[in-house]
């Protein structure tokens, strides 16, 4: 009988072009090379000085997002791009998708939006497939059960040249979830959790897999929350095997399968699940009915607590003291009741038509607080329009929030949406890194829901006080 | 790429664990459509004042940093995000090694590809390391060992193609290459779209 295989070992095996020995890598096929406006011109450059072409332009999908306005003027008005070094990429990403002959969602598109929400969007991502791009979010995926990982530049080039890369096969660490999610309490807090549990290097050398019943309840747009952040634990990659939730979402989408096709697919997507014996070399249980809403606390996603608890004292812990004195915090202190300055809704993490839903339900009939500035980004051109057929573009206007343009925005701050030196800036973004949203800013990572109940009263809140 | 076989310098010793590749290179400085002149931005936010000045205290800054190129870090170096920018950023700068007891998956695979070298040690070494700035070592990429002032060898692990490639400066692209008609062959007997 052939050896148990888990959902990865899978798709891995079906995209050995040749598989790895001891002297040499595995040379792994991929289906889906997304690009953006960064991590790519150095890669086409590598392209012209030695005279290569884009093996499959039909495999390679490009889109704006990271340095790109979210001012509606800018997008659509005519008005330049205020920022002279994001306008010269924005060309340069158009110049080179129209010489290498690859599809290009441009800064107008009516489907623009961040890459990983616009990829399961369009049913691009699909189940089994390999995708990369030069983003470390490209983990966001796997929740549609494609091995989906971020690569850099160079691995950009070595995609467009040969739709192949040289990797050793990672380690297997399955992520056991069980429980009832408590009212309050989303996708965002249970990988928030996650990482408080394994630690921001834990995962490292690993794709994890997602499996349990909490998982299975989550929705799409919660399971790419959480295969989103598998990197802040350090695992390139994080999957969810695909089922009927994941079959639905892609139904009729326009980059799906359609027809006898679909059929087929389905056929092919429901043998991808891991066999009931498969081995992974970690596990790790978690108890999904125990948790709370969650709120980093430090400057690195694992410095996170449950929000009614208090930052902890390590008086032997010169990186905690390092992260607090940035965070202009104390140990033993509360984080409830902590002013905030900011409040941002978005991003690849949070950027989906359910969470826009979740900040809306706390928002209704409310008023961002005084002094707090809300910045709404919704995470593409059609989150954006789907979320204003609903009203919700009333309700976050009305509170006084502010309603952009779709794109990475607030969460690393490259195309100007920054977070003033010294704010508090509660995100529903993946990274609280030193300087992450703007130089000297403070981010407190936290769920749309926690994130909305922080706006309206202007303080670190729990959210179930308003529910 | 140049060969690398040997290394020999005075460390500079960073000993912070965690230095994700926001810390290595902002993002606002990932606006660039070229590779080149990244070294001025390396660790910008902890090197720079907010008047622009280069601040004394920052390790880098300070006179005995000059021409090395080790660099000795805490635990789990270039976690974050995917950016090359971070390794281009390091060698621009003059850095040849990072020393570490871990180094995030994209960020090692980022920087093999550009001869920096990950040079992953056990906890003890790291921490004689961290302890001693400024230690003469000796970094053998055909041995994979780096030689210590007191003259103990350690080992360090290196996968036999990231070793061979960078000893002998061939580049992973032309290796894939060579592979064309197997992803030809590949891409045959696949069906699926």
């Amino acid at each position: 009988m052939a050896t148990p295989q888990t959902l990865f070992e899978k798709v891995w095996r079906s995209h050995e072009v040749s598989a790895e020995t001891a002297d040499t890598p595995a040379v792994l096929y991929i289906d889906l090379h997304l690009i953006h406006e960064v991590t790519s011109p150095q890669a086409f450059t590598v392209l012209r000085e030695r005279g290569l072409a884009v093996r499959r332009p039909e495999r390679t999908f490009a889109t704006m997002d990271h340095s790109t306005p979210t001012r509606t003027e800018q997008v659509f008005g005519g008005a330049p791009i205020a920022l002279e070094d994001a306008a010269r990429q924005v060309s340069a990403l158009e110049r080179n998708c129209a010489a290498f002959g690859i599809e290009l969602l441009g800064l107008r598109d009516a489907r623009r939006g961040i890459v990983h929400i616009i990829g399961p969007e369009l049913g691009l991502t699909q189940p089994g497939k390999t995708v990369v791009c030069g983003d470390s979010h490209t983990s966001t995926h796997g929740a549609l059960g494609a091995l989906a990982f971020g690569i850099g530049t160079t691995e950009v080039g070595h995609v467009f040249a040969t739709q192949c890369l040289l990797q050793r096969k990672p380690r297997t660490l399955a992520i056991n979830v069980n429980g009832t999610l408590q009212p309050g309490v989303t996708a965002k807090d249970l990988i928030l959790a996650i990482i408080g549990r394994v630690g921001v290097g834990g995962g490292t050398g690993h794709v994890i897999e997602y499996r349990g019943e909490t998982i299975r309840a989550l929705d799409m747009d919660g399971r790419m929350t959480v295969c989103n952040m598998s990197i802040e634990a350090g695992a390139r990659a994080g999957m969810i095997a695909p089922d009927e939730t994941t079959f639905r979402y892609l139904a009729g989408r326009p980059r799906a399968p359609q027809g006898e096709a679909w059929a087929a697919a389905l056929e092919r997507w429901r043998q991808l699940p891991g066999d009931p014996d498969a081995r992974f070399d970690r596990e790790v249980d978690i108890d999904a009915t125990a948790l709370e809403p969650m709120m980093t606390f430090g400057t690195n996603p694992g410095m996170v607590i449950p929000i009614g608890g208090t930052i902890p004292q390590r008086a032997d812990d010169p990186v905690l003291a390092k992260s607090l004195a940035y965070m202009g915090f104390a140990p033993g202190e509360r984080l409830q009741e902590h002013p905030v300055n900011v409040v941002f809704v978005g991003s690849c993490t949070n950027g989906r038509l359910s969470d826009l839903r979740a900040a809306a339900s706390l928002l209704r009939g409310r008023k961002v607080a005084a002094g707090v500035h809300m910045l709404i980004v919704p995470g593409s051109q059609q989150v954006k329009r789907e979320a204003e057929a609903e009203g919700l573009d009333r309700i976050f206007l009305d509170a006084g929030a502010d309603w952009r343009e779709s794109g990475c925005s607030m969460c690393l701050g490259m195309n100007g949406d920054l977070v003033p030196k010294g704010h508090y800036a509660v995100s529903t973004s993946n990274r609280n890194f030193e300087g992450r949203q703007g130089i000297g800013a403070r981010t407190l990572l936290a769920s749309p829901l926690t994130a909305a109940a922080c706006a309206v009263r202007g303080r670190v809140t729990d959210p179930r006080e308003l529910l | 790429m140049d060969p690398i076989r040997t290394l020999r310098s005075r460390t500079v010793v960073l000993p912070v664990s965690d230095i994700d590749t926001d810390q290595i290179i902002p993002a606002r400085f990932l606006t660039t459509t070229t590779r080149e002149g990244l070294g001025r931005h390396l660790f910008a936010d902890w090197r720079y004042g907010s008047d622009g000045s280069p601040r004394p205290d920052f390790v880098l800054n300070q006179p005995a940093a000059a021409g090395c190129t080790v660099l000795v870090a805490g635990h789990n170096f270039g976690c974050g995000s995917s950016r090359e920018h971070a390794p281009w950023a390091l060698t621009d700068f003059g850095v040849r090694a990072v020393v570490s007891t871990q180094f995030a998956d994209i960020f090692r695979s980022n920087a093999l590809k550009n001869g920096l070298l990950p040079v992953l040690l056990e906890a003890p070494t790291h921490r004689w390391l961290l302890e001693h700035p400024g230690a003469e070592v000796t970094i053998d990429l055909e041995h994979t060992t780096l030689t210590l002032p007191t003259g103990e060898a350690v080992r360090f692990p290196l996968e036999p193609f990231a070793r061979y490639c960078l000893t002998h400066g061939v580049d992973e692209l032309g290796f894939l290459l060579d592979r064309t008609a197997q992803i030809e062959a590949y891409e045959s007997q696949r069906n699926q779209p």
